[in-house]
């Protein structure tokens, strides 16, 4: 974990109202995992006070990716920041995906900014596994594919590709998936999760999940984060130091 | 090499210098510790520990609000055994005040807690927190009950001889009754402030933003609610004043101090920037040295009014 400054070389929009950042940051992109992420302080004022979460999306060199949208004021400086000015990074933090184990392909299952994390995962995946992207939004506009492989995708209101959720469109893809050694890393939102994770459990396939809560610190000394663990019932786990990916089977979502 | 001497005394403990971390936003030190050298500091202050391992309350905890944030964690903690045997050995190898801070939901708990910890070395004061928000069975009602924080301060003090600071609440009419009780019931010091109670809804869904219903405000928002606490303290009580409450850099620093404070306790700006404690540090001897003040002790209660 480190705190350190990273000059903003670059913020477009790729889609509409999504925007990727692009800082210079070697000492980052040479520890840093997919999955992970930093923990990003938007202003030295007190409003916004609290760092904003953010995963890390891509890594190209000695640049680093993290990909949003506007929600609030946090996400609003950020969009403006200035190019050339600093960003104000602590991490990387979490513990991030485990691209390791018994499977030929690696299936991506994203909805709406879920995809965030996915560039850079498929990037350390390329040439190791073969890769299937699964990508689901409300409307085409959040859709977002950006720098995936092998995407089939999905909108709620059939704008773009099956109508339907990411997970409806999984169960029509059920055989083909059944054919393959399978391990699947995913993102979204917590409805989302909830269906995909009841699809994993029924068709017995491994899935880590990366998931969200809000958070205070993002490394584990304010307990900010809980998520409740299907094992320790005695405990919560904490999204930003045990997670934020879980094997999907291990937490309650 | 600078002949400023930073050194503050809490009753019988002396601290290299006045910058502490306060409960429950440092957890156990190992975090920190990346980015602070703990060893620079005046003192670390644990989470708060209970008998037994304490759960917590479920999402969300947290919510941010103007310069500020609202935290309802409810105590989790790994519990006084957990803690003697997991979290002391890390914290041991630092030559830095510990203290340890006590929630409970009865008098006797906090007794029990006292008289368990107390034999181990590495720790030299208590905090005992009769003011949190957060949890049902205890805490505030404590924390506003004159006797209540008496009767634990009394019983607590019968079975330790280290230090014992009482953490109050500021969600009283007047805290300088709670401070004179506590000091009458053999305390050492005093901590001012725990969190305010606050609340936040969702204007939409018209639910609360966290699952608490109610939380513990903190950040800047609230050091002048407890700057005025400390005065109020300092100008009718003699006792040690540890101030707490939304210290974002060196400046509030001296101004707790100027407000009667002893010492004082960072705690939500660890969040933010966790490597804020030791630049303070630095920058209090600055401070000391470009305006001519020897004895940093000498800003306690300094106030021109
Ligand atoms: C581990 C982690 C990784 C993340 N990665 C990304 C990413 O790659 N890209 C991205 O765009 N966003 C990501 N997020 C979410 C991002 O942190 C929030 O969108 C951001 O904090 C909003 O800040 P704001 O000041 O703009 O909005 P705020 O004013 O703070 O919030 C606007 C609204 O969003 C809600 N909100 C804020 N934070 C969260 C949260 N964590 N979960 C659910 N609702 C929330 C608030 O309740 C409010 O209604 C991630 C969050 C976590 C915990
Ligand atoms: C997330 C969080 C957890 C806290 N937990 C505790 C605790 O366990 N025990 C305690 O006495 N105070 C606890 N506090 C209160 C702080 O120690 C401190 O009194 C308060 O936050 C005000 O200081 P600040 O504005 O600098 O944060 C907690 C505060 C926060 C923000
Ligand atoms: S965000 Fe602070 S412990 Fe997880």
């Amino acid at each position: 974990m480190l705190i350190i400054n990273s000059p903003v070389e670059e913020i477009i929009e790729i889609n509409r109202h999504i925007y990727l950042l692009k800082v210079f940051s070697p000492q980052l992109t040479s520890i840093i995992k997919p999955g992970q992420f930093l923990n990003i302080r938007v202003t030295e004022r007190v409003y916004p006070l609290l760092r904003r979460p953010f995963s890390v999306c891509d890594v190209e060199g000695n640049h680093l990716y993290l990909m949003f949208n506007i929600l609030g004021e946090g996400t609003n400086i950020l969009a403006h920041k200035p190019i050339g000015s600093d960003l104000d990074i602590l991490g990387p933090l979490g513990n991030g995906f485990n691209l390791d184990g018994d499977y030929e392909t690696a299936v991506i299952v994203a909805g709406g900014l879920g995809a965030a994390p996915f560039p850079y995962l498929t990037r350390k995946l390329k040439g190791m596994k073969n890769i299937l992207s699964f990508i689901g939004g409300r409307t085409k506009d959040d859709v977002i594919t950006y720098n995936l492989k092998n995407v089939k995708e999905a909108s709620d209101d059939g704008s773009l590709g099956f109508r339907g959720n990411v997970v409806q469109l999984l169960n029509q893809n059920l055989e083909l998936l059944k054919a393959k050694k399978i391990k699947m890393f995913a993102c979204g939102p917590t409805v989302m999760l909830r269906a995909l994770k009841e699809f994993c459990l029924k068709n017995d396939f491994e899935c880590e999940a990366s998931t969200e809560c809000a958070m205070a610190c993002g490394f584990g000394i304010c307990q900010g984060c809980p998520i409740e663990s299907t094992t320790e019932s005695d405990r919560y786990l904490l999204v930003c130091k045990d997670g934020p990916v879980f094997n999907i089977k291990d937490v309650v979502i | 090499m600078s002949n400023v001497d930073l050194s503050v005394k809490i009753g019988s403990l002396t601290l290299r210098n006045p910058i502490m971390l306060a409960s429950g936003t440092v957890g156990y030190g190992n975090e920190m510790a990346e980015f602070t050298d703990l060893n620079k500091l005046g003192g670390i202050v644990t989470k708060s520990l209970s008998l037994k391992p304490r759960k917590g309350n479920p999402p969300q905890r947290i919510v941010e609000t103007p310069a500020g944030m609202l935290n309802a964690i409810g105590l989790a903690n790994v519990g006084v055994e957990v803690f003697l045997k997991e979290k002391i050995p890390f914290l041991r190898q630092f030559d830095v005040p510990l203290i340890c801070n006590i929630a409970a939901s009865t008098i006797d708990e906090y007794v029990e807690c006292t008289r368990i910890l107390t034999t181990e070395d590495t720790i030299k004061a208590f905090e005992i927190n009769v003011s949190c928000p957060n949890v049902k069975e205890g805490g505030l009602s404590f924390g506003n009950d004159l006797n209540s924080v008496a009767r634990i301060t009394e019983k607590v003090r019968a079975v330790t001889d280290k230090a014992i600071i009482i953490k109050l609440s500021p969600n009283v009419s007047y805290i300088a009754e709670f401070a004179k009780a506590v000091k009458e019931n053999g305390a050492d010091a005093v901590s001012a402030i725990n969190t305010l109670v606050g609340a936040a809804f969702n204007i939409f869904t018209r639910k609360p933003k966290i699952h608490n219903v109610t939380g513990g405000l903190s950040g800047p928002a609230i050091k002048p609610v407890a700057i005025a606490k400390v005065l109020e303290i300092s100008r009718q009580v003699d006792i040690p004043i540890i101030g707490i409450g939304g210290i974002m850099d060196w400046k509030d620093v001296i101004e707790f101090m100027i407000a009667g404070s002893s010492a004082v306790q960072i705690g939500t700006l660890n969040f933010i920037d966790p490597s804020a404690p030791g630049k303070i540090v630095n920058q209090l001897e600055e401070h000391c040295i470009k305006n001519g003040i020897e004895k940093i002790s000498s800003l306690i209660a300094s106030y021109q009014l």
